[in-house]
């Protein structure tokens, strides 16, 4: 291929063996030891942990990944991502079985989950390719307004979304005498679909594609100076995170039992952009960390406010403030965003030795 | 030169790059006008001129950064006037950037292996590749073809600036590139830099041609055989190095006559 290369001594030969280990990824031990622990949980903690605080923490976890995914390797801030996850929710609940059986087609769990997954990834490649051409600012705010739109639509739509009320009393799959929505069996399919999410995007991240969104992200022009096609490339990484969201969408629809407008509002678009913001975008696990932080604030500041003296209901304060804190001490915060992730990785950086050899 | 090239372009075929009647409008002002240009493969060529002739705005007609208002620009004799940028890459052209424009977040390989892949296919691999992989054999090479060996595993934010340009040189020569356009390689290097610039521009095979923009005559007039001076947006003079350097209307235009 490379004509310059039989121009070469062969003497790189060496070099090259010397560079496999910077092409995989080792795990660290405090990896490990967070698997185990997170593997007999359900011996540690009681039920209500397990099923409000994990599992919710993992689905959130998941479609805050696909925003992750796309926002902190492509540069790409997609606010539609909890659409995409909300949209794959309302197809399993019309395809499959609910208490609505006027809009709901009662078809089984195994296929109208794959459905929905195929109809919502349609939905987000179809919100990507509106969003790819535009930059920063703009693809939030096109990503807004979709997210906007289905919100408005869903709410209104009596036909098939059943409107304000939503989808209640979806039915979740029973197999092998196992009820999978209790909450050990839950936890393990959400603990499951979370670690098998956050590995593919881990892993992708240092494959071509994953190392050519990063390249997007950093330099979109050079990159088509380099025979990238720009926009097909981000298109196909709406995909991805698309995939992801659908199937955190499918979760949250059985952990919840039922989908509402509310589900896919713009609150909790914006919730997953903060936890993503919150647990950090440059990372693969950064979401699941913002998942955790999120879920426990929403569960225990009521008692929390209650407890000092506050109105239960103003939560929100407390996850608001949590929110500014953070992004406090990010000394860029939200408005430098842009800037952190172009700098990505400066506090990982390598031991590999300093240059200066040059010249 | 070359006497296959020579007989090639007289019959009016095997053009590396030919543009006819070139325009580029920015609203009133003419960046480029009606510039007419045959570079033959393996040529290497400079274009000279002084800030806002209009060089940096012809590299990006000729690569699809900016489409030419009007004229038509062939690559090898195919039609690519309207072709994007990543088409016309993925024929055989490469072009460097007067500012650096790397990917900081990578590592030197990493930015290299992008270029590789780039032309190449399997842009869309969702497979990591293997150490054994051909495009990271290829990758390595051209790492140290730039002399970049030792920090290939380095962000490439941590780079100096004068290792960022050599950078910039490796990202140009991935694949099999048949046209280079160099904009600006050795502004802001120090003269130990430039004379290894010299070297690796010298050292490339004989069928890679390259158009070179650059205000270092000692750099650019010793790395060509041929000179487009450009004034204004347009073509005013073409030739050879020594013909150019002692013409007396460049000197006044370009030179100030002060150069020597």
């Amino acid at each position: 291929m490379a004509v310059i290369d039989t121009h070469r001594s062969p003497a790189t030969t060496a070099s090259v063996e010397a560079a496999t280990p910077g092409w995989m990824q080792r795990i660290h031990p405090a990896a490990w030891l967070v698997a185990v622990i997170l593997l007999i949980m359900p011996l540690l903690v009681n039920d209500f942990i397990l099923f409000q605080i994990f599992s919710w923490s993992f689905i959130l976890g998941m479609i805050s990944l696909s925003l992750m995914f796309l926002g902190g390797y492509g540069g790409m801030v997609s606010v539609a991502q909890m659409t995409i996850a909300g949209f794959a929710g309302y197809m399993v609940a019309i395809f499959g079985v609910s208490g609505i059986g006027a809009v709901s087609l009662g078809w089984p769990w195994w296929l109208a989950a794959p459905m929905a997954i195929v109809l919502a990834t349609l939905f987000g490649t179809i919100t990507g390719a509106l969003a790819v051409r535009t930059e920063g600012i703009y693809t939030i705010m096109i990503t807004l307004a979709i997210a906007a739109a289905f919100f408005y639509f869903v709410n209104q739509n009596y036909a098939i979304f059943n409107g304000h009320t939503g989808i209640s009393s979806v039915a979740t799959p029973k197999f092998w005498d196992v009820d999978w929505r209790a909450p050990v069996p839950f936890y393990y399919v959400t603990l499951g679909f979370a670690a098998l999410s956050l590995w593919a995007v881990s892993y992708l991240a240092r494959a071509p594609f994953g190392l050519a969104l990063q390249g997007l992200r950093d330099n979109p022009r050079r990159m088509a100076a380099l025979g990238f096609n720009v926009n097909a490339h981000r298109v196909a990484a709406y995909v991805f995170a698309s995939i992801i969201a659908s199937v955190a969408g499918i979760l949250l629809v059985w952990s919840n039992g039922q989908i509402s407008p509310g589900t896919v509002s713009v609150d909790a678009a914006i919730d997953i952009l903060v936890i993503a913001v919150v647990g950090g975008m440059s990372r693969p696990i950064g979401p699941f960390i913002g998942a955790l932080i999120y879920v426990i604030l929403r569960t225990f500041a009521l008692d929390f406010l209650v407890a000092v003296g506050l109105d239960g209901n103003r939560f929100r304060l407390l996850v608001g403030f949590g929110f500014l804190v953070i992004v406090f001490w990010s000394p860029d915060g939200v408005t430098g965003l842009w800037q952190r992730w172009r700098n990505r990785g400066q506090d990982s950086r390598n031991t590999a030795p300093r240059g200066g050899g040059h010249g | 030169m070359d006497s296959v090239a020579q007989r090639l372009s007289a019959v009016g075929a095997g053009n590396a790059l030919e543009l006819r009647g070139v325009t580029r409008l920015f609203g009133a002002l003419a960046a480029l006008t009606d510039i007419t240009l045959t570079v033959r493969p393996g040529e290497r060529r400079a274009v000279l001129g002084s800030n806002g002739a209009g060089k940096t705005t012809l590299f990006n007609c000729v690569t699809g950064d900016f489409l030419p208002t009007s004229g038509t620009i062939r690559f090898f004799g195919e039609d690519v006037t309207a072709f994007p940028p990543h088409e016309r890459i993925r024929r055989g052209l490469r072009r460097t950037y007067q500012i650096s424009a790397l990917f900081p977040g990578l590592s030197v390989l990493d930015n290299v292996y992008l270029a590789c892949r780039g032309v190449s296919r399997g842009r869309f691999s969702l497979i990591r590749p293997s150490a054994k992989d051909a495009l990271v054999y290829a990758a390595e090479n051209l790492v140290q073809a730039v002399h970049l060996s030792a920090i290939k595993d380095q962000l490439v934010s941590e780079l100096s600036y004068g290792q960022q340009r050599q950078l910039e040189i490796a990202l140009a020569l991935a694949g099999a590139p048949r046209l280079i356009l160099f904009d600006e390689p050795a502004a802001g290097l120090s003269p130990t830099e430039r004379a290894e610039l010299v070297d690796i521009l010298s050292s490339l095979p004989a069928h890679i041609g390259y158009i070179i923009i650059e205000h270092d005559m000692d750099v650019a007039l010793r790395v060509v055989e041929s000179v487009t001076m450009m004034h204004n947006g347009r073509i005013f003079k073409e030739g050879a190095p020594q013909e150019i350097e002692s013409d007396p209307e460049v000197q006044e235009l370009y030179l100030g006559g002060g150069h020597g």
